[in-house]
C-alpha cells in the first residue's frame, strides 16, 4: 500500500514528539488504544490560564498513519482553546492525510486522544 | 529510486539466471505440446518434461514417476488432502494437521470438515515444533492422513519429519508434508522419512512461478482422486497441458539447489548469525520467534518490543521484509502462527520476518542491520510503551481501552 505524501512527511518529520510531566496541573494527558490492537497514542496538552492550548506533544506506538495522525493532531491543537479543541473531528484528519479506509481507525484514535487529554485536564482543573 | 534490498525470500525468490537460460528454448523454438504424440514438436517437449521429472525426483530421493506437476504448492496441498480423502474417506475419516500450517492446508481442512470429516489441529510448542507425544495421542484407528509442514513459512522452523513419518508408517497412516519452504533448503528424503505425499513449489527455490509438484508414493502405492479432470495427464492425477518451459526451469532450480545446498546453507547461516548477533548486541528487548536450532538457515523472525511492525517497515523503506503485524494484512489480526507459539498479540504486532537468500550479500546484510537498528531507536524514542517500560511500568498490567 502506498502512503500519501502527507503521511510520509509527518512520519519522517514528526512534529512535537515528546512528553510533559503528566502530574503537572496545567497538563492534560490522553492515553488511548491498546498494544494488542497494534496502536497506542499518548497525547498531552499544556493549557494556559486563558484556557488556550499553548503546546502539545505526542508519543505513538503504531503504523505510519497512526504516527502521522497524532503528529498532525498536535499541530491542530496548538493555539486553540480547550472547547474549540473538541471540535476537531477525525474526518478532518482523514482528509488532510488522505488516509485510506483501512486507516480511518488511526484518525478515530487521535480524536479519542484529544477527548481523553481534555477530560484529564478538566478533572485536574475543575472550573 | 533504487529498489529496496530484498529480504523476503520466504515469500518468493527470483529465478536464478541459469534457470531462465534453461527455460528460454522452450518458450521459443521448442514450443510443442508435450502431450502431442504425432510429431517431433511433441516428442521433444515430452522428453524435456520427463527429464525434468528426474531432476526434481532426485532432489528428494523419489522416482520420476512419483512426481505430479501442479501449478504450485497451494494446488499440491489441495490435491493431496482432498485427493486422499476422496479416495480413502469411506474407510477412515480423520485427518491430523497443525495450527501453524499454511492457510491453504488449513482452509482445505476446513472444507473437509464441512463435508463431515474430522480434523485435529495440533498445537505447537513455544519453539514452533509439534510435540510428538501429542501427535501420538491424536492418532486413532480412524486416522487416514497426517499433514504436517516441513518448514514453516513465517518462522522457518523444521518439523521432525523422520519421526512423524515413522509413527505414521507404523500405524498405516498416510503422511503428507507441505515442503514448499523446505525443498532445496534442507536435505529431504522421502524414503528415509517415510513421506507418502509431498508438496513442492518452484518459486521458493529460485525456479519460476506457476509450477509446483506433488510427490505421490508408488511403493506402497498411494492413491488420490484427481481434483482437475480432463485429458488424463500426469497419470490421471492432474489433467491439463504441462508447460515444458516451467517444468525445465523447475528442474534446473532443483538441480542447482542439490549441487549447491551444502555450501549455500553454510554461507546463509553465517550471514544470518552475524546479523542476529549484531541486532541482539545493539538493541535490548528483541525476541526471536521459533526455534533457533531447528530452523532453515535463511530465516529470522524477530519481535522488536514497543515498536509496531508496520510503522517499523515504513522506517526501513530500503528493505523489503514482511511483518507479522495486523496492519499489513487485510485481516487486521496479527499473525496466527506467532499467536500459536504463545507470543502475545502486543508482541506479535512488533515482529518482522527477515529472509536471506542466494543473492543476499554480506554488505546488504550489514546495511539491513544498520537500518533496523536506526529505525528501532528512532521509533522507540516516540513510543509511549517504551517510555512506560523505561519508567518501570509493566505494559502488560495496564488496563488498556481497546478499540
Amino acid at each position: 500500500m502506498a502512503y500519501s505524501k502527507e503521511v510520509i512527511d509527518h512520519y519522517e518529520n514528526p512534529r512535537n514528539v515528546g512528553s510533559f510531566g503528566k502530574d503537572e496541573k496545567n497538563v492534560g494527558t490522553g492515553l488511548v488504544g491498546a498494544p494488542s490492537c497494534g496502536d497506542v497514542m499518548k497525547l498531552q496538552i499544556k493549557v494556559n490560564e486563558q484556557g488556550i492550548i499553548e503546546d502539545a506533544k505526542f508519543k505513538t506506538f503504531g503504523c505510519g498513519s497512526a504516527i502521522a495522525s497524532s503528529s498532525l493532531t498536535t499541530e491542530m491543537l496548538k493555539g486553540r482553546n480547550i472547547h474549540e479543541a473538541l471540535d476537531i473531528k477525525n474526518t478532518q484528519i482523514v482528509e488532510t492525510l488522505a488516509l485510506p479506509p483501512v486507516k480511518i481507525h488511526c484518525s478515530v484514535l487521535a480524536e479519542d486522544a484529544i477527548k481523553a487529554a481534555i477530560q484529564d485536564y478538566k478533572e485536574k482543573n475543575p472550573s | 529510486m533504487t529498489r529496496p534490498i530484498y529480504l523476503d525470500y520466504q515469500a518468493t525468490t527470483p529465478s536464478d539466471p541459469r534457470v531462465v537460460e534453461a527455460m528460454i528454448p522452450y518458450l521459443t523454438g521448442n514450443f510443442g505440446n508435450p502431450h502431442s504424440r504425432s510429431h517431433a514438436y511433441g516428442w521433444d517437449a515430452e522428453e524435456a518434461v520427463e527429464k525434468s521429472r528426474e531432476s526434481i525426483a532426485h532432489l528428494i530421493n523419489a522416482h520420476p514417476k512419483e512426481i505430479v506437476f501442479t501449478s504450485g504448492a497451494t494446488e499440491s496441498n489441495n490435491l493431496a488432502l482432498k485427493g486422499v480423502v476422496d479416495f480413502y474417506g469411506q474407510q477412515r475419516n480423520h485427518i491430523i494437521t497443525s495450527v501453524t500450517e499454511h492457510k491453504c492446508v488449513l482452509d482445505a481442512c476446513r472444507h473437509l470438515e464441512q463435508k463431515g470429516y474430522l480434523v485435529t489441529y495440533l498445537p505447537v510448542e513455544k519453539n514452533g515444533l509439534i510435540d510428538l507425544d501429542v501427535l501420538k495421542d491424536a492418532m486413532t484407528e480412524k486416522t487416514l492422513l497426517v499433514s504436517i509442514m516441513a518448514v514453516n513459512n513465517e518462522i522457518g522452523v523444521i518439523q521432525p519429519l523422520a519421526e512423524i513419518g515413522k509413527m505414521c508408517r507404523a500405524r498405516g497412516i498416510l503422511f503428507h508434508t507441505d515442503a514448499a519452504q523446505a525443498v532445496g533448503k534442507i536435505p529431504l528424503d522421502v524414503e528415509a522419512m517415510n513421506i507418502d505425499l509431498m508438496s513442492i513449489s518452484a518459486h521458493k527455490l529460485y525456479g519460476p512461478k506457476g509450477i509446483g509438484a506433488l510427490y505421490v508414493r508408488r511403493k506402497p502405492r498411494v492413491r488420490i482422486m484427481a481434483q482437475i479432470n480432463g485429458g488424463g495427464q500426469e497419470r490421471g492425477m492432474r489433467s491439463g497441458t504441462l508447460s515444458p518451459a516451467l517444468c525445465v526451469g523447475f528442474a534446473e532450480a532443483c538441480r542447482i539447489a542439490e549441487a549447491e545446498m551444502l555450501i549455500e546453507s553454510k554461507r546463509l547461516l553465517d550471514l544470518r548469525n552475524t546479523f542476529y548477533a549484531r541486532i541482539m548486541k545493539t538493541i535490548p528487548d528483541v525476541f526471536l520467534n521459533g526455534d533457533l536450532e531447528n530452523r532453515i538457515p535463511g530465516n529470522l523472525n524477530l519481535s522488536f518490543a514497543y515498536v509496531e511492525g508496520e510503522g517499523m517497515m515504513m522506517g526501513i523503506k530500503n528493505l523489503a521484509v514482511s511483518s507479522g503485524s495486523a496492519c499489513t494484512s487485510a485481516s487486521l489480526e496479527p499473525s496466527y502462527v506467532l499467536r500459536a507459539l504463545g507470543v502475545s498479540e502486543a508482541l506479535a504486532h512488533t515482529s518482522l520476518r527477515i529472509g536471506f537468500g542466494r543473492f543476499t550479500t554480506a554488505e546488504e546484510m550489514h546495511i539491513a542491520a544498520s537500518s533496523i537498528i536506526e529505525a528501532v531507536e528512532k521509533l522507540r524514542a516516540m513510543s509511549p510503551l517504551w517510555e512506560m517500560a523505561q519508567e518501570g511500568i509493566d505494559v502488560n498490567t495496564v488496563r488498556w481501552a481497546g478499540h
